[in-house]
């Protein structure tokens, strides 16, 4: 589904602030994995989500999404075949706009806009049917403004703008961190169960290291900018976070600066 | 105010309600402030002056005026998308360019159209006083041209207009072209800013090469004070209150320098604008502090 060959950038290339964000990253994603990233701050973690969607142009390497050469492709092209969330809830929607307006744009995703009315009965009809599946009440909601949602209840409409339409790939950008726990919870639940029933290529970039574990197929860890650790099948089933702390202690050889940012819940 | 004031306020506001619109498109609907209004507005009077002059009827000539707007949008969406240059300097440029422009196109400052056949004869044959004749016929324009655009904003590619207005990074990741909405957006604001232009040239009589002076700050206090005055979050109340704000812009002007009292003249109008706007942008904020005191 996704392949990734020695992909690299560097920031501020030439100065004293240089960093090799990512440098030499190399892997394959199947179609309808799941893969949770994690990585203390400055690891490439967003780095590497963004040169997904594209936001950022790699220096070094190549993006294949279905064995089509991505790499150049801008980030209105790349979304008609892949989608995302943002780790702010007000970055994913149109606050001024309604429930229904919102959904309108997001069910465009991938065809082309016309000069036809974009709230269609179908329209509207799809999104009372995605909207219940939220068990939030949005489906009788569809005319309030989106600034009239709290911070859940946004990324849960996210959620369902991002997986509306046909999509390849679901990027997932922190996008439960800036939720309270409860929310936190809910929108994290609410996406599995999402990209279970449709079988969606997921890449989520998470700081919690039990989301990490917990959700998805696949985990693979990030520091300096390059992938120090991937497990997936019974090793990744039975080990713990604090096995994970330790294993990236070992393969990482440094002592961690932050264990609060690895350990947080 | 006499009578005769009180018409001129009307129709001059009606015919301006119309870069009130486009103004509403590009500083509201997308965030892009255009100042090219200010050469889009005499480019519509030149073209349709130079037309009408040469033969070509009242409104077919107003029509190539309208689409020659759209060009100098796409010029100042091209500046601003293709060679990276800040918005309002881009529009900036496009209007100083657009004044040797609309000089080589009249050949001269100024084309008169007194007594010439205009887009308001007809009305005036169907028995219409030729002092309302353009009130007639610009408020059915505008009226037309506001619920094209509630419709247009309600389309496919308006809604994407108004995602890419306002919040971009949300557009792209849904698909949306920015870059291409930017286009269409400056394309319709200044079609329908020359086809003002032309209009006002035929009320007016003559196309001048500085009637676009100021053109930007009166399409502000209408965009401004209209939505001030009448808060909404709802298209067509918002493209309403436009039109409504450039006429009570235009009464308010008439009124302030009627009133002998004051000691304002025809030559106080920028300063009465400025006033006029300034209070129109501090109404907002001043009523969300009164709301937020209301709150504790």
């Amino acid at each position: 589904m996704i392949r990734v060959e020695n992909l690299g950038i560097v920031f501020n290339q030439g100065t004293a602030l240089e960093n090799r964000a990512l440098h030499n990253v190399n892997i394959a994603i199947a179609a309808g994995e799941f893969i949770s990233v994690i990585g203390s701050n400055g690891a490439g973690k967003s780095t590497l989500l963004n040169l997904l969607a594209g936001e950022l142009q790699p220096g070094t390497g190549r993006i294949l999404i279905d064995d089509t050469d991505v790499t150049s492709w801008p980030v209105s092209r790349r979304s008609t075949i892949l989608s995302r969330m943002f780790q702010d809830p007000r970055a994913g929607i149109c606050e001024d706009m309604s429930i229904i307006e919102n959904i309108a744009i997001a069910s465009a995703r991938t065809a082309p806009r016309g000069f036809r009315f974009a709230i269609t009965s179908e329209v509207r009809r799809r999104a009372i049917d995605r909207l219940a599946i939220l068990k939030l009440g949005l489906e009788g909601r569809l005319q309030d403004r989106v600034a009239l949602l709290s911070g859940g209840q946004r990324q849960a409409l996210a959620l369902v703008m991002a997986t509306l339409g046909p999509t390849k790939v679901l990027l997932l950008d922190e996008h439960t961190a800036a939720l309270d726990p409860a929310a936190a919870e809910l929108v994290m639940k609410l996406t599995d169960s999402v990209v279970k029933k449709f079988g969606i290529t997921t890449v989520m970039v998470t700081h919690s290291m039990r989301q990490a574990l917990e959700f998805g197929s696949r985990t693979i860890m990030l520091h300096q900018g390059q992938i120090i650790l991937d497990i997936i099948g019974k090793e990744r089933a039975s080990m713990t976070i604090e096995e994970l702390v330790r294993l990236f202690r070992r393969k990482e050889g440094t002592e961690i600066a932050d264990d609060q940012l690895l350990l947080t819940q | 105010m006499s009578l005769y004031a009180f018409t001129g306020a009307i129709e001059t506001g009606l015919a301006f309600a119309l870069v009130a619109l486009g103004a509403y498109l590009t500083f509201k609907v997308l965030d892009f402030p255009d100042l090219t209004v200010e050469g889009s507005f005499p480019l519509g009077a030149s073209v349709a002056a130079k037309l009408m002059v040469s033969g070509v009827d009242p409104w077919t000539a107003t029509l190539i005026a309208t689409f020659a707007g759209c060009l100098a949008g796409f010029a100042t969406a091209f500046l601003n998308l293709k060679l990276r240059i800040l918005h309002i300097l881009a529009g900036i440029l496009t209007a100083i360019a657009l004044y040797s422009v609309n000089l080589r196109i009249m050949d001269r400052p100024n084309i008169g159209l007194i007594n010439m056949t205009t887009v308001y004869t007809p009305i005036e044959r169907l028995g219409v006083p030729s002092l309302y004749a353009p009130v007639v016929l610009l408020a059915i324009i505008v009226v037309i041209a506001k619920i094209l655009i509630d419709l247009f904003l309600g389309t496919g590619v308006g809604l994407a207009m108004r995602a890419a207005g306002a919040n971009p990074r949300m557009a792209q990741a849904n698909g949306i072209r920015v870059g291409r909405m930017i286009v269409i957006g400056l394309g319709i604001a200044n079609g329908l800013t020359a086809m003002s232009g032309a209009l006002f040239a035929q009320m007016l009589g003559a196309a001048d090469v500085s009637m676009g002076i100021g053109v930007i700050v009166v399409a502000l206090a209408a965009v401004i004070g209209g939505t001030a005055l009448m808060p909404s979050r709802l298209v067509p109340m918002l493209t309403l209150a436009c039109v409504l704000g450039s006429i009570l812009y235009r009464i308010a002007l008439a009124l302030a320098l009627s009133t002998g009292a004051i000691g304002l003249t025809a030559s106080d109008v920028n300063v009465v604008t400025a006033v006029l706007v300034a209070i129109a942008l501090w109404l907002p904020v001043r009523r969300s502090a009164f709301v937020k005191r209301l709150g504790r």
